[in-house]
């Protein structure tokens, strides 16, 4: 017997598609950091003095810092003078001015990646800001939305462009001095996206960003800055992958959202990052911080995150419910394979009154890997008539791997309504047999079984990246009418 | 059509077939009746393809290959279906979905295209009907929470839905009210034809009354021990096992 054997372990075990490198030429400065660095940074990047001050600043606090060991992962120390903190493709000549101009390699990389701009631009609905290792390359849709008021741009350009509102926003979500990997971002950051949209507009397309490492050994540290004014609305989403490395690599990003008055922000990002292989070598560790503040009455907030990839996963994209009527949510699949570790969750820090917010946290582990869902509820004394439903869900493919919950709620106006609900349930042979006897093979079994399990969050994410996600995880779309 | 010549298999070292023997003619219904822990299901999951048996002697063939080097998918997508005395629940996963998976795999497999959503739905409703089965069933979770006589159903839904060559109905009728095993009966008799056979795993010879089967064996210590028509089956029912394990004992 046993020919029907399939072991489960194989089932999940698919090589990284995305795995190759792009072999372009770079400007990239050599590792090791100090204040020069710093410097040497903003000053590559043309930076008004504020830029440079807040940078040393960060720098500054930086150093007297510790690395956090509180989450539940586990890797050797990192050496932060090995990383090079600045590598931008050599333009040639001056920079591009459009898609023409752009390094043909560049684009074949986006090709690759499943994001042809030059569709893109045909094609609306997307406009996509694609940042390739430390500088965004490309960028379309923009005159279309500059039409409407709305600024969507590379992080550098806005610095050059919109100084107010950079200097206005920036760091006031997520402070130069919040924790050891925001203030390393905040002093060395190289570029990013930034999204301002006017009061009352309503973002007519989906602004899409694409985060790829490239060069080997540089630590990408972008920044994303979104204010939406009041009354308005937009969706972003941010896409990853990074290429085949023996080495793990540090992407340590700060995201940072603005909701005004009536404003609602919904981001979402599917995470693909290189995981390392079997054996754990290599791989991404993506040390995160992203945190969006609900900064007047009915604003809104969601996060949807699908997080297949990296080495280790350490992030909290969290809300701060300033606004009275305020709304956070946090929808999230994140699935560990092989010796992958993820720490992830949400903070939801309820400060004005009549606040809401919603909790979906969906694990799946498999192989070796580890998964923990780290999530705080807190309510503040002034918070009269919170809410909060939290429900997390963790579900173990093969006897290896490892689910792991740490709620953490912290209540200080009785008013508050905080529930939790959690679960924890297994992939078993039982399971897989029974579909395979009904002619369904193990592989789409699993991502059957899998798919209904993250259904929930799913549903959550715009049409085009539910369809990727669900790719992501081995599945196919099958069975719409379910 | 289903030829088990000396069947040997156990499990964890542990003898459970002991040379079993049967032969399943197209069209025909089998019923395998015998007593608890006999081997009855070992059977019917080695057939479906289940992992982990050992298969120690003899073999299987259907449909003329060789149906033990079969992987447990295309067995299914070649026609063997088991109808589980036990159905297992998948949470999360809707019974259409699971369905419209299954279908389409096999009419994959067949060289036939994806029936649009259209028609599956169609179909799938007018198979419901066959077996009185409500509407909302459909968009349940798998098994999850059914009642153990609607569990029952639902695989015969399947069935309905796959017609396979092959059906294995493992204790299908436990468990089942009165009324339900005469709609389940119907269901099953309306997918009688001559392309079609099937194994009835039963202990109860009331089943019988409503799907007549052509032959009847009793499956004893791993073996098929007697055979006969139905008339096998009303013997067993007024007098047990225990004279026929009597006749082995003579015979030995
Ligand atoms: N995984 C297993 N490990 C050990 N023994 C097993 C295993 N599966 C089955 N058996 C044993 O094999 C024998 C046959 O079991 P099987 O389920 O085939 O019986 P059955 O004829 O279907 O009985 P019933 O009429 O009660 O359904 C039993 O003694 C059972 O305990
Ligand atoms: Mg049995």
């Amino acid at each position: 017997m046993g020919t029907s054997k399939q072991n489960l372990d194989e089932l999940i075990r698919k090589d990284y598609e995305h795995g190759f490198v792009t072999d372009i030429e770079a400007d990239t400065v050599p590792p090791g950091l100090d204040e020069d660095v710093v410097r040497a940074i903003s000053a590559k990047k043309g930076e008004p003095e504020f830029m440079l001050e807040w940078r040393l600043r960060a720098y500054r606090h930086w150093t007297t810092m510790r690395e956090p060991e509180w989450a539940h992962v586990h890797y050797p120390p990192l050496d932060f003078q090995a990383i090079s903190y600045y590598s931008a493709p050599k333009a040639k000549g001056a920079g591009p001015k459009s898609l023409d101009e752009v390094d043909p390699k560049l684009l074949e990389t986006y090709n690759k990646l499943g994001i042809p701009l030059k569709e893109q631009e045909l094609l609306a609905g997307v406009a996509v800001d694609a940042v390739f290792d430390s500088v965004s390359v490309a960028t379309t849709f923009k005159d279309k939305l500059a039409g409407m008021g709305i600024i969507f741009c590379s992080f550098s350009e806005a610095v050059h462009e919109h100084p107010d509102l950079v200097r206005k926003y920036l760091g006031s979500v997520v402070p130069h001095t919040d924790n050891f990997y925001a203030s390393l971002n905040s002093a060395v950051f190289s570029d990013g996206s930034f999204v301002y949209v006017p009061k009352g507009v309503r973002c007519p397309m989906e602004l899409s960003t694409y985060f790829r490492i490239n060069a080997k050994n540089t630590g990408q540290f972008e920044r994303t800055l979104i204010i939406a004014d009041e009354g308005s609305y937009v969706s972003y989403l941010e896409g990853c992958t990074a290429p085949q490395r023996d080495e793990n690599q540090l992407h340590a990003a700060v995201v940072e959202l603005i909701a005004l008055k009536d404003a609602r922000i919904k981001y979402s990002t599917v995470q693909n990052w290189y995981p390392g292989d079997e054996e754990g070598r290599g791989g991404i560790y993506n040390f995160v911080t992203k945190r969006g503040a609900c900064r007047g009455a009915h604003a809104k907030i969601s996060w949807t995150q699908v997080e297949t990839g990296s080495a280790i996963t350490w992030k909290y994209p969290s809300v701060l419910l300033e606004g009275d009527h305020s709304v956070g949510e946090f929808y999230s699949v994140a699935l560990t394979n092989n010796r992958q570790q993820a720490d992830t969750g949400t903070k939801m820090i309820h400060i004005g009154r009549n606040t809401r917010s919603t909790i979906v946290s969906k694990g799946i582990s498999a192989g070796r890997g580890q998964n923990a869902y780290r999530g705080l509820v807190k309510v503040l004394k002034g918070a009269h008539d919170a809410r909060n439903y939290t429900r997390c869900d963790s579900l173990l493919i093969g006897p290896r791997c490892g689910a792991h919950t740490f709620p953490y709620i912290e209540v200080r106006n009785p008013t508050a309504q905080v529930e939790h609900e959690a679960t924890t349930s297994k992939i078993s042979e039982d399971q897989l047999y029974y579909c395979m006897q009904r002619g369904i093979s193990a592989e789409d079994a699993v991502s059957m079984i899998v798919n209904g399990f993250c259904k929930e969050v799913f549903k959550e994410l715009p049409m085009e990246f539910a369809v990727e996600a669900q790719k992501l995880l081995g599945i196919s779309l099958e069975g719409s009418v379910g | 059509m289903l030829s088990i010549r000396n069947l040997e298999a156990g499990i964890d070292g542990k003898p459970i077939l002991r040379g079993l023997s049967l032969e399943i003619g197209k069209g025909e219904v089998h019923a395998i009746m015998g007593p608890n822990g006999s081997g009855k299901s070992t059977l019917a999951h080695i057939l479906a393809g289940r992992d982990g048996y050992e298969i120690t002697g003899g073999e299987v063939i259907y449909e003329g290959r060789n149906l033990l080097e079969m992987p447990t998918e295309e067995r299914a997508r070649e026609g063997v279906f088991l109808a589980f005395q036990y159905p297992v629940e998948i949470p999360g996963v809707s019974n259409i979905y699971l369905l419209k998976a299954a279908l389409n795999a096999v009419r994959k497999h067949r060289g036939e295209g994806e029936l649009d959503a259209m028609d599956f739905l169609k179909l799938v409703k007018d198979r419901m009907n066959l077996v009185e089965m409500d509407e909302q069933f459909l968009y349940r979770p798998v098994n999850e929470g059914f009642s153990g006589g609607e569990k029952k159903r639902n695989e015969i839904l399947q069935m309905a839905v796959l017609q396979p060559k092959l059906g294995i109905l493992d204790e299908t009728d436990s468990g089942l009210d009165i009324d339900a095993l005469r709609v389940v009966a119907n269901g099953v008799n309306a997918l009688r034809g001559p392309e079609r056979s099937l194994m009835l795993v039963t202990h109860y010879q009331r089943l019988l009354d409503y799907i007549v089967p052509d032959y009847v064996h009793v499956l004893a210590g791993g073996r098929i021990v007697k055979s006969g028509d139905r008339g096998l089956a009303l013997e067993l029912e007024s007098r047990g096992y225990g004279w026929i394990e009597e006749e082995l004992r003579e015979g030995a």
